[in-house]
């Protein structure tokens, strides 16, 4: 099971999922119409470090952030 | 050194603050950046989310950088919400001689507004609206989007 959460003005309840790589969550996040809309501009993180492909091997307990466009300052 | 306030950053303070921790350092330079929130589009003020872990990893990361150039880097940053004309704000950066501060703070702020996770809302009658139009996606972004 891993966590996804979503972050800032995203609303959208964390999630829970049995998947073991990202290409899964792909698939279920596109089908999502809540979050599909923010995939696009979203960048990913594993256990707070940043990713940038989905070849990314998932194991159990792992938290996976969605990080929508920033704004700081 | 990054800290993170709830509410308004106490400007003077904190410059202040910074100043004194390194009056005995022996920096040249001490080149600070202060944000102050603007009156725009008839905003009451701003409001702030901050994803703490990757701040913190983010920060760390720039402060090496600053380091192996003989430099240190500060920044104070505000979560919830900042009036007009308040500060949300703050980084600073001292070093031996100038250039290298100047060019720092430079590339430091740049690089803040782009990767720094944090979120930023317009104040407007009482409710919160994410800042969309003035928002960067982090580099790397879009991984989950269906592929075309």
């Amino acid at each position: 099971m891993v966590k996804v959460e979503f972050l800032g003005p995203i609303q959208k309840e964390a999630l829970e999922l049995e998947i073991a790589d990202l290409n899964e969550l792909a698939a279920i996040l596109q089908k999502d119409e809540e979050v599909n809309e923010w995939l696009e501009s979203c960048a990913v993180a594993v256990n707070d470090t940043l990713v940038a492909s989905l070849e990314c091997p998932l194991k159990d307990g792992d938290k996976i952030s969605l990080l929508p466009p920033v704004c700081g300052g | 050194m990054l800290s993170l306030y709830n509410g308004s950053l106490d400007v003077p303070k904190l410059l202040k603050e910074w100043y004194e921790a390194e009056a005995q350092s022996n920096y040249g330079a001490y080149i600070p950046f202060v944000g102050t929130v603007r009156s725009e589009d008839g905003i009451d003020g701003l409001s702030f989310d901050i994803y703490e872990p990757i701040l913190n990893s983010w920060f760390e990361a720039w402060q090496t950088k600053a380091k192996e150039r003989g430099a240190v880097i500060k920044m104070a940053h505000s979560r919830g919400d900042v009036m007009l004309h308040e500060s949300s704000y703050i980084a600073a950066v001292f070093s031996p001689k100038r250039r290298v501060a100047l060019e720092f703070i430079d590339a430091f702020v740049e690089d803040f507004k782009a990767s720094a996770p944090i979120w930023k809302y317009d104040l407007i009658d009482g409710k919160r609206v994410y800042a969309k139009k003035r928002s960067t996606a982090i580099k790397g972004s879009g991984i989950l989007g269906a592929k075309s």
